[in-house]
């Protein structure tokens, strides 16, 4: 489904990501884990083609390299980012129909409402309230819905858990497995290193720009310098 | 006649012209963070354009009012490329540069248009032809003509149909999300240059009605009409908050009231030593008072927003 190659990517003459590769495989869920400043962020602006770089990124067998930005939501790839980007000043109900801006099967677009309050019937609470009175839960469960409602084939996950108590962390991981378990490929960056690897079935390793480590997800969890590094032992 | 009334039907007709060309700040301020300095001379353009067209129909046995509204529907195909126009030749290439940049280019592209104006339409004064009839009722003994009445309803009217655009339509939504993060609108499927140059249509139409109601108004149209009134729209914005819609329409009519009734008192408060003429005065009192005590304006971002 994504293919990636020597991938380079520099703000200005600072170079963050300094030629990785890695592939993610129609239905499964990868992540990609590394400490602070690792590029993880950079790595997944430039597939969602917010930052120029250099290299080969393959969807689904095209080149999506010097595709505008707008136009991959539509061909099924969606990032969730950073921080969550709700907007603030629409109406959550507002934010779902702008992660289906661009279909225009109005039946369709209903059920898939549906069926995303149903598994986030908070937000069906919410539905007419400003986005940016939510609590940060449950902007990141918004985020995701809002992911959903283009019906993605991949979902690019930039740190769901960020900034979340455990409990809210527990349901959106919930909530990514059961996406997952209807057949969205998946690739995750997170910070929580354990959560995401018992997750996911495949994982990366990143440090200062480079892949460093890459295996099956409890392999990588059983892996002495990740335990050391990552899961804190 | 009364005054008080006189005054403040004077302020109502003034204020709807002023909040249509706020409008069209506001909606380029909201989107872009870019004063557009040239809108002014876009309302200039609309009038002189529509006038042009005006006094070519005048003798033509049309009756009057569907003359204006021809003028006026040619003026705003007219007004809408003009906006395209600069948003592609000005500003869209310097969407990255530092925010100075594409403010002196919008004074640039005032001033060019400005003379550009001057060339092609002269130095002098055009005259509204006396085509529109001149009739009107009496009020608590004040009068508004109909011309006056229709351009409060015309205004009132064009602005609750961008309020539903806005805030109802598919493009009112991704007006309002690029806005807040075109990063993320972009995300969305939103193509941003689409909705730069959507708001630019739509503001400038709003400024070809508005330079039609001013010239019809005050029965004259000139090549620098639009940099005063351009301002004071401009100060309507930012006493309502820029980048707000109802408050540039709040500021509008706001300022022309306060306009109006400071044109009309101004000679009992100073015994005389100013006259009415000193009206423009007030919007920029006005403008000084808002910058220094209330930067964001009467309805400036009151929203909570959480990280
Ligand atoms: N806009 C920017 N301008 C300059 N340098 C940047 C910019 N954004 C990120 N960087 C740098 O690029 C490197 C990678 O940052 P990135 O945000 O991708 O890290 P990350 O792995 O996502 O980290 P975190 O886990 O903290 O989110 C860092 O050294 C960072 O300082
Ligand atoms: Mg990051």
């Amino acid at each position: 489904m994504l293919e990636v190659r020597d991938l380079h990517v520099s703000y200005g003459n600072i170079s963050a990501v300094k030629g990785v590769s890695f592939d993610v495989a129609a239905g499964e869920m990868v992540c990609l884990i590394g400490a602070n400043g690792a590029g993880k962020t950079t790595t997944l602006k430039a597939l969602a083609r917010l930052l120029p770089a250099q290299g080969a990124i393959h969807y689904r067998g095209h080149s999506i390299l010097h595709r505008p930005a707008h136009a991959l939501i539509g061909e099924g790839l969606t990032l969730v980012p950073e921080g969550r980007g709700v907007f603030a000043r629409l109406t959550v109900a507002e934010n779902l129909d702008m992660g289906a801006y661009c279909r225009r099967d109005r039946a369709e677009i209903a059920a898939d409402l549906d069926r995303v309050y149903g598994l986030l019937p908070r937000l069906k609470e919410r539905a007419d309230q400003l986005a940016g009175t939510l609590s940060g839960g449950e902007q990141q469960m918004l985020a995701i819905g809002r992911a959903l409602m283009s019906r993605p084939k991949l979902l690019l996950l930039d740190e769901p858990s960020m900034g979340l108590a455990p409990i809210m962390v527990q349901k959106v991981f919930e909530v990514i497995q059961s996406v997952a378990a209807q057949g969205v490929t998946i690739l995750l960056v997170e910070q929580n290193a354990r959560l995401a690897l018992s997750v996911a079935s495949r994982g990366y390793v990143m440090e200062s720009g480079t892949i460093t480590l890459s295996d099956t997800g409890p392999a990588l969890l059983a892996n002495p310098k990740v335990r050391e590094a990552y899961l804190g032992e | 006649m009364d005054t008080f009334i006189q005054q403040i039907i004077n302020g109502l007709v003034l204020g709807s012209i002023y909040a249509l060309v706020a409008l069209g700040y506001t909606m380029v301020y909201g989107i872009l963070g870019l004063i557009n300095f040239a809108h002014g001379e876009v309302v200039m353009i609309g009038a002189l354009t529509a006038l042009t067209v005006i006094k070519l129909l005048a003798d033509s046995g049309l009756p009057g009012t569907l003359v204006v509204l021809i003028g006026m529907l040619a003026a705003i195909p007219v007004c809408m490329a003009l906006g395209f126009t600069i948003e592609r030749v000005a500003y869209r290439p310097l969407r990255n540069a530092p925010r100075l940049a594409p403010l002196i280019t919008a004074i640039g592209v005032s001033i060019v248009l400005q003379q550009l104006a001057m060339i092609f339409w002269g130095r002098n004064y055009h005259a509204f032809p006396p085509i529109l009839p001149t009739t009107g009722r009496d009020i608590g003994g004040a009068h508004i003509t109909d011309l006056q009445i229709v351009i409060v309803l015309l205004a009132a009217a064009i602005m609750a149909g961008l309020m539903l655009l806005v805030n109802k339509t598919r493009l009112g939504r991704a007006m309002r999300a690029t806005a807040e993060n075109p990063q993320i609108a972009g995300l969305m499927g939103v193509n941003i240059n689409v909705i730069i140059s959507a708001t630019f249509l739509i503001g400038s139409a709003l400024a070809a009605v508005a330079g039609v109601m001013v010239s019809a108004n005050y029965s004259i149209a000139h090549y620098h009409m639009g940099f005063i009134l351009g301002l004071k729209a401009f100060t309507a914005a930012v006493l309502g908050g820029i980048g707000n819609l109802p408050g540039a329409m709040l500021g509008g009519v706001l300022l022309g009231l306060i306009e109006s009734l400071g044109a009309g008192y101004i000679g009992d408060l100073t015994g005389g030593f100013l006259g009415s003429h000193y009206q423009d005065v007030f919007a920029f009192f006005v403008l000084i008072l808002v910058l220094v005590f209330r930067p964001s304006g009467l309805m400036g971002e009151k929203v909570a927003e959480r990280a």
